[in-house]
């Protein structure tokens, strides 16, 4: 490799501390890129999969189906339908005529035999070209079947995973309202963005039943249509990641006047604020619930603090990269690292906004490096300048990582242990043990030799 | 469990694919053009699809998988994508610098009706190829066929993009191996190198996607049909195409416009067929096969023989791609298995009838359907089971949900490694399905049979 870096791309590499951070990020990737980036349906797709009682049918040629068949673990305490792979498998007949009544057929086959509660129909690429009337057939099929059947505008080319979460909001946002709030308590929120990936949304969600606050909708991980209907009755929105859902949340508050505030469950200090932060919000209507919070915090870190001193001890010093699709992450994990003595060298997102990355330049250690949509080239060039002994990322990084013989966390779809609340800063810290430490890297010509030199 | 949802009852479904057994083209045109040396396949569409396919293919092969995008956007989906293409091959040739870029389409740019040869010339006159290197471009059309159906028009693109007749032979056989592991690609390698017979394997991933750990990342790793042989392919003696779905259109071509005449085999799985692989090199080669390739034969034969009667009318469901399906059936019933039933998702009646024909003396009426899906494998055995289950990962939901052993075998495997390494083709890679299939069979019995027929020898 002679340059790592393409001429256009200078304005979406930044380093920490030389001077004001000015990225350009938010922009389409450039034509040509081995961009990490993914599309409109993978965003809409990852928002609303987890709502396991509904049906989820992707309208449009078989692949966009498969590729997000049951691949990340959402998991559900109950139903499991989200779990299957619905498609309308359009053929080139139906390209050229059109493939309404094949939805129509389908929607009409897949709601008799499983009763969902709802059901999402997803626009994929071709869908947007051909002019099928999605909004139609769905309205229609609403009426004949009597639940809601609700299209999910994603196609593909209409921009990034942003553009998808918005669209997975709105489609969301017709079911709320339409159910019973009668009964939800003053203190009552709604978990936004968060998707129970290893089961995180039920860690989180007994912290807050420790203070005593109600959960009204899970949105999405392990989410149920009718709680959805019924989430503008929760007082508060606590909205994690990114904006995966924060346009909902938005959607809420103007139409229901229902305030929401951002959080973080990942590392320490995020979960400890966050449980605060919703303490705060309900110091005046339940005087208690500030020290209910504060037993929920000490109890845990009491349990917490100890168990994280053995893996401290080995990973003092050690070097990680981070590189996620959202920039929000990366906050947190930058402060869960410095937990375990560790620094952070090279940061970077896909989707981050100018404002994230300009608090990234704030909280990085000067000379971090700092980038927006990465190519591989680009993230092994830096792994290997900034000599990165575990990097923290997603499915297509791992093996670049690996390759490089550098210790691989997966804090993606991919992830195995509950990273969230204070039991998953301690699983964070063992798998990023488990991976930095292992003996393999030994065996790795290339460090084998930067170790030998070094001593 | 899971698949709770599947009713025994089974209703003829038109509009609806549940839980497929197939995927879309790019995926295909993307693994192969991987195994040319120094490729970088490009996805002409927006960027999910890119992501998407490098994804599932990372998660098979555990390797990093570089794959560029043109990243249409709505203005691309108007107005062409054209630009977006001119652009990213110059942008590619200066970052990346690969020898080749492998474009293939995706149903967002073949149905705005993209025309690659000419977008193609089109940056040719305006230099934005350097020297000495190429761009070829295949159709992959996701709203036809299958993933396989775009693996064998990306073959067919190198065939036609590259291969010349100068008149002079090269005294090489081309093998397209079709999509098989590139432990599969190596071991049609060393046997051709053992019966004695030079080729040209294209494409071939051995060295792509098992390469070792050095600590480096290469965006192109060592292995690869070079484009120097590609060219050469033009003057080879023959071409075996291994294959029907997966490498006939490229040997057909090399044959109509090259005048290098074709043999269509299966897939060299299991011992009828890859005997006939190693006669057919041997008949094109104009060699008398080794003894050493008789005696890995002999083994595979000896090893049936001597563990014959657990096989013995096991009955075995089967979900993959139609030519390893084929070359597996017939496997099956070649150890006097049956194959109950046989699913595919990529159409072709063609396939119907050859499954029928393999089977048509094994005492059961076999059932098989092409582009069928998952779901109807699993009504099926809900009304009469199987001893087991072979294909890819997504048949675990069945298997657990019915408690059946699962032969993990095709693509994706994705919860499991070995499949890089170890070959399942030729003598010895049968070795491994007999070893695999017989492991399962009798970890079984070491489960289930009750305490006083738990048995020490089989
Ligand atoms: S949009 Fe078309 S080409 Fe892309 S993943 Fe979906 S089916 Fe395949």
């Amino acid at each position: 490799m002679r340059e790592a870096i393409l001429e256009e791309r200078r304005g979406q590499v930044c380093v920490s501390g030389a001077g004001p951070l000015e990225m350009a990020c938010n922009r389409d990737s450039l034509a040509g890129a081995v961009s990490q980036r993914a599309c409109v349906f993978c965003g809409s797709r990852v928002v609303l999969y987890p709502i396991a009682d509904a049906l989820h049918l992707v309208h449009g040629p078989v692949g966009c189906a498969v590729y997000t068949w049951d691949i990340r673990g959402a998991l559900s305490s109950g139903p499991e339908l989200h779990r299957l792979s619905f498609s309308t498998d359009l053929q080139e007949k139906d390209v050229i005529f059109g493939g309404e009544d094949k939805l129509r057929a389908a929607l009409d086959e897949l709601i008799d035999r499983h009763s969902p509660k709802a059901a999402f129909v997803y626009s994929t690429c071709i869908v947007g070209l051909i002019g099928d009337d999605l909004e139609a057939v769905c309205r229609e099929m609403t009426e004949k079947k009597g639940i809601p059947v609700i299209p999910v505008q994603s196609e593909g080319f209409k921009g990034n995973k942003r553009e998808g979460y918005q669209a997975a909001c709105k489609a969301m946002f017709t079911l709320v309202g339409t159910g019973d709030v009668s009964d939800v308590p003053p203190v009552s929120i709604n978990i936004l963005g968060d998707f129970n990936l290893a089961g995180e949304i039920w860690i989180i969600r007994e912290y807050f039943e420790r203070m005593g606050v109600t959960v009204v909708a899970n949105i999405t991980g392990d989410g149920r249509v009718d709680d959805i209907r019924r989430a503008h009755g929760a007082a508060l929105n606590v909205v994690q990641c990114s904006g995966a859902t924060l346009e909902l949340a938005k959607m809420i508050q103007e139409k229901y006047g229902k305030p929401f505030i951002r959080a973080s469950y990942l590392g320490i200090e995020d979960m400890a604020e966050s449980l605060y932060a919703v303490a705060e919000h309900f110091k005046d209507v339940d005087p208690g619930i500030m020290e209910r919070a504060e037993a929920v915090v000490r109890d845990e870190l009491a349990k917490l603090l100890p168990s994280l001193e053995k893996f401290r001890k080995d990973l003092k010093g050690k070097k990680a990269a981070i590189y996620v699709g959202g920039a929000f992450k990366a906050f947190s994990l930058i402060k869960a690292f410095r937990h375990l003595g560790m620094k952070v060298v090279l940061v970077g997102s896909q989707t981050g906004t100018e404002e994230d990355y300009e608090e990234l330049g704030k909280i990085t250690d000067p000379g971090t490096i700092i980038v927006d949509d990465a190519n591989p080239l680009e993230l092994s060039h830096f792994i290997k300048e900034k000599d990165v002994d575990v990097f923290v990322g997603g499915v297509k990084e791992r093996p670049i990582a690996f390759k490089l013989g550098v210790g691989f966390c997966d804090h993606n779809h991919e992830r195995k242990e509950a990273l969230e609340g204070f039991i998953g800063m301690y699983n964070f810290a063992k798998e990023i043990h488990a991976s930095a430490m292992s003996p393999v890297w030994r065996f790795v010509p290339r460090r084998a030799l930067a170790a030998g030199e070094k001593e | 469990m899971l698949l709770r949802h599947t009713p025994k009852e089974i209703t003829e479904r038109s509009a609806l694919t549940i839980n497929p057994a197939k995927t879309c083209q790019p995926i295909g045109a993307m693994y192969a053009a991987l195994g040319i040396h120094g490729c970088l396949p490009h996805s002409h569409g927006s960027q999910g699809c890119c992501a998407y396919h490098r994804s599932a293919l990372t998660r098979h092969y555990k390797e990093p998988i570089a794959a560029a995008t043109s990243s249409f956007t709505e203005g691309a989906s108007v107005f062409g994508g054209q630009a977006n293409l001119l652009q990213a091959i110059q942008n590619i040739f200066t970052v990346y610098e690969p020898d080749v870029i492998a474009v293939h389409t995706t149903c967002l740019s073949e149905t705005i009706g993209d025309d690659l040869n000419q977008i193609r010339d089109k940056a040719q006159k305006e230099g934005k190829i350097p020297e000495g290197k190429h761009v070829i471009g295949a159709n992959t059309p996701s709203y036809v066929g299958s993933h396989v159906t775009g693996f064998s028009n990306m073959v067919k693109a190198m065939a036609a993009a590259f291969a010349t007749r100068t008149g002079h032979k090269n005294g090489k056989v081309n093998v397209i191996p079709g999509w098989v592991e590139p432990s599969d690609m190596e071991e049609i390698k060393r046997l051709a190198a053992m019966v004695g017979v030079p080729i040209i394997l294209f494409p071939d991933t051995s060295g792509v996607l098992n390469a070792p750990l050095t600590g480096e990342y290469k965006m192109f790793p060592d292995g690869g049909v070079t484009v120097p042989e590609l060219i050469s392919s033009g003057d080879s003696l023959g071409t075996l195409a291994l294959g029907e779905w997966c490498s006939a259109d490229a040997a057909r071509w090399l044959d109509a416009n090259c005048k290098v005449p074709c043999m269509i085999l299966d897939m060299p799985f299991g011992l009828k067929a890859t005997d006939r692989f190693i006669d057919a090199l041997r008949t094109v080669g104009g060699v008398s096969v080794p003894e050493e390739v008789m005696k890995e034969r002999g083994q595979m034969v000896d090893f049936i023989s001597d563990m014959h009667q657990y096989f013995y009318h096991k009955k075995v469901a089967l979900a993959g791609d139609p030519d390893q399906l084929i070359a597996m059936v017939e496997f099956l019933v070649t150890l006097d298995m049956i194959p109950a039933y046989v699913v595919t998702g990529t159409p072709g009646k063609a396939f119907e009838r050859r499954i029928k024909e393999l089977t048509k003396d094994v005492p059961y009426e076999c059932q098989v359907k092409a582009k069928g899906d998952m779901f109807l494998l699993h009504q099926w055995i809900k009304n009469d089971p199987v001893d087991l289950l072979i294909g890819n990962t997504y048949l675990k939901y069945i298997a657990r949900d019915e408690d059946i052993p699962l032969l993990r075998w095709g693509f994706p495997i994705l919860d499991r490694v070995g499949h890089q390494y170890f070959p399942t083709a030729g003598y010895k890679g049968g070795l491994r399905l007999l070893e695999k299939m017989l492991d399962l069979f009798l970890s079984r019995r070491d489960r289930d049979d009750p305490e006083q027929t738990f048995e020490l020898v089989y």
